[in-house]
């Protein structure tokens, strides 16, 4: 279980616990690198370019709705490839890849895992999002029930989950571009910091998603590259590419099957339901499918993001047993001790410079680099949102705030938020923050999930659900993890958990469900018969989309 | 929207048809997606060995195609969603819409 609990880590932000071990143990990269001019020269190339994409967002960035959702006025192709860009990220790209060169099978389990939710996704969320939303899920949530509570705890949630994100996301990246780079940690957090908030507040979310949809562009590209070079390294015989990982590796043929992944089906079913259900619990993901005209093209984006998702994990599949031999067997990335040099987190770029030279190496890194820009920009537009339009321009002002004021407000709490996250990020430099990126998707899974599909599915809802079903769902995630193996044992040294499985999910979505369900029964107040009856418009919107918000631009 | 024309759409042919249809598309795939998912989950909880077993005489083991076919599922059930929902339901759709518009 312990185990489960850190692939989930290397999962989330394959960057953040092993990269930061490694880092501390491992003579190499302890010691300062030298600077990769290629990746540096790159990164600079796609910064400058991003700039540009900024000034051109900025202008076409006036109203709330600009802002917010880019005037509801994306192709459903972007917006697919911002999803996938949002779900391919950092994490998934070195994290799973390290996966598969270590565990095998494993991996691929893992990437099953993200991608299975993308149906579910699509076949009940998507379409009825897009129908009631405009700018925040909370605006989903909150349609037929009292705005003040539901908005404040909608809001909790999603920074709850941003900035818990965010922070994991600053350390990976802190770590990471140490690594690539040979710059400081203090650089790159810094930089990171910097340009997400510029990003978000020039360009809103126009910016933030082109930003996004050309990282995926590039990562994409490189991946498959990368696999090309890989089959034809094996003569385009995946025979002989599964064959010769497992003469290769240590483990033998035991990593062409299931390892020690899925051993306890408990820990299992509530690993899975996190993952599933998590990833419809993210605020980040959730906004996308406001950005897009009307339901049928929310309803595309989502087909596009899956067949992207699933082709690059088909792809990294071949990367990560392809690197088994050609990263594996090569001296030439591994330190004096046998390690691999800069931790296994570095298994896709050693490949890149095993199939693509310097040049493509110093390309991988580049986008490796990019891929946490475009992720924390997103993060931080959906926590500035919630600020702005949630709490200030709903619960502080009731409606009555103009839209300029709206987005000052936004762009104020990108700022703060930019800042939080590079004092956050340097405060837990020396950390261990694997805890955090466990309790992200376990925590989207249990705080905004449950209430979001009970808002839109079940017309018993009421305001008092909603809110202790949140809460509770929050405070159980966070409980249960603390007292699971995971920090119980891995963190605060005790000798056996309080609570018995790393992944709590499966009890605190139960958790949530339940007290959702149970408040909204007892609930007889005036207010809640009310809420019961609006139900009905809801549900011929939802299914409908007569009265949805419409797009007001299109790019 | 008031009282009186909720009950008018709600008791309306075409909008029946479109929650029927509707309701029964996105709850079947979604059934399809979580027995293929969770019995892929359970599979390896209860018996590891059968994924373990190789093809033929190979070194490829029978669970290295069930990932990359399960990989492949996800997208042919959002593309078969998609289809159907483009196809059959976004008519229905328009027809309630201006129905209710006009």
């Amino acid at each position: 279980m312990k185990r489960l609990s850190y692939l989930l880590t290397l999962l989330v932000f394959g960057l953040s616990s092993q990269s930061i071990c490694a880092a501390a143990s491992n003579p190499i990269s302890a010691s300062p690198r030298p600077l990769n001019w290629n990746a540096i020269t790159m990164f600079l190339v796609f910064v400058l370019f991003t700039l540009a994409i900024i000034r051109w967002a900025a202008k076409r960035t006036r109203s709330a709705a600009d802002f917010y959702t880019a005037g509801g006025g994306l192709s459903p192709l972007q917006n697919g490839l911002a999803i996938a860009g949002d779900m391919v990220s950092a994490a998934s790209f070195l994290g799973i890849s390290a996966m598969m060169f270590d565990k095998g099978y494993d991996g691929l389990i893992y990437a099953l895992g993200v991608l299975a939710g993308w149906p579910i996704i699509l076949f009940l969320i998507a379409e009825r999002l897009r129908n009631l939303g405009k700018f925040t899920f909370a605006d989903v949530v909150s349609y037929r029930l009292a705005q003040t509570p539901v908005r404040i705890t909608a809001a909790l949630g999603t920074l709850t989950v941003a900035i818990m994100y965010l922070v994991a996301q600053m350390v990976g990246a802190g770590k990471l571009i140490e690594l690539l780079f040979g710059t400081s940690y203090l650089s790159a957090v810094m930089l990171v910091g910097v340009l997400m908030v510029l990003y978000v507040t020039f360009g809103g979310m126009l910016a933030t998603t082109w930003v996004q949809i050309i990282k995926a562009v590039l990562l994409l590209a490189g991946t498959t590259f990368m696999a090309f070079m890989v089959l034809s390294h094996f003569g385009f015989s995946p025979e002989a590419l599964f064959a010769g990982a497992a003469t290769t590796h240590a483990n033998g043929k035991a990593i062409l099957a299931p390892g020690g992944l899925v051993s306890d089906p408990v820990d299992a079913i509530s690993l899975g339901l996190g993952m599933m259900f998590g990833t419809a619990g993210l605020p980040h993901i959730l906004m996308r499918f406001f950005t897009v005209a009307n339901a049928r093209q929310a309803r595309k984006s989502v087909f596009y993001a899956t067949g992207f998702i699933a082709y690059f994990y088909l792809l990294i599949l071949i990367a990560g047993f392809g690197a088994i031999v050609m990263v594996g067997s090569e001296p030439d990335f591994h330190d004096a001790a046998g390690n691999i040099i800069g931790g296994n987190n570095m298994i896709a770029v050693h490949l890149a410079q095993a199939v693509g030279g310097n040049l493509f190496l110093g390309f991988i890194s580049a986008v490796a680099f990019a891929t946490i820009l475009a992720v924390v920009a997103g993060l931080a537009l959906s926590g500035a949102s919630a600020i702005s339009h949630d709490l200030y321009a709903t619960v502080l002002c009731k409606g009555s705030a103009s839209e300029q004021s709206e987005i000052r407000v936004s762009k104020i709490a990108t700022l703060a938020i930019g800042i939080l996250a590079i004092v956050l990020g340097l405060l837990f430099e020396k950390q261990n923050i694997a805890f955090l990126s466990g309790l992200v998707l376990a925590i989207a899974a249990s705080v905004n999930f449950p209430v979001l599909f009970l808002s839109m599915f079940w017309k018993g809802l009421t305001t008092r659900g909603a809110v202790v079903g949140s809460l509770a769902g929050l405070l159980s995630a966070i409980v249960l993890l603390i007292l699971g193996p995971t920090v119980w044992v891995g963190i605060l040294q005790h000798q056996t958990p309080l609570f018995p499985y790393a992944n709590p999910a499966l009890f605190s979505m139960s958790i949530a469900f339940g007290s959702a369900w149970l408040l909204s029964v007892l609930d007889d107040s005036p207010r809640a018969q009310e809420e019961r009856q609006r139900y009905l418009a809801q549900y011929i919107r939802s299914m409908t989309g007569i009265g949805a918000a419409r797009a007001s631009q299109k790019h | 929207m008031n009282d009186t024309k909720l009950e008018l759409i709600l008791q309306h042919p075409d909008f029946q048809q479109l929650i029927d249809k509707k309701t029964r598309l996105s709850w079947s795939l979604s059934a399809v997606m979580l027995v293929i998912y969770y019995g892929f989950i359970l599979l390896l909880a209860f018996s590891p060995g059968t994924l373990a077993r190789p093809i033929s005489d190979g070194a490829i083991t029978i669970g290295i195609p069930v990932g990359v076919a399960i990989i492949l599922l996800t997208f042919v059930l959002t593309g078969i969603y998609v289809r159907i929902a483009n196809r059959d339901l976004d008519p229905l759709n328009e027809k309630v819409l201006r129905g209710f518009m006009a």
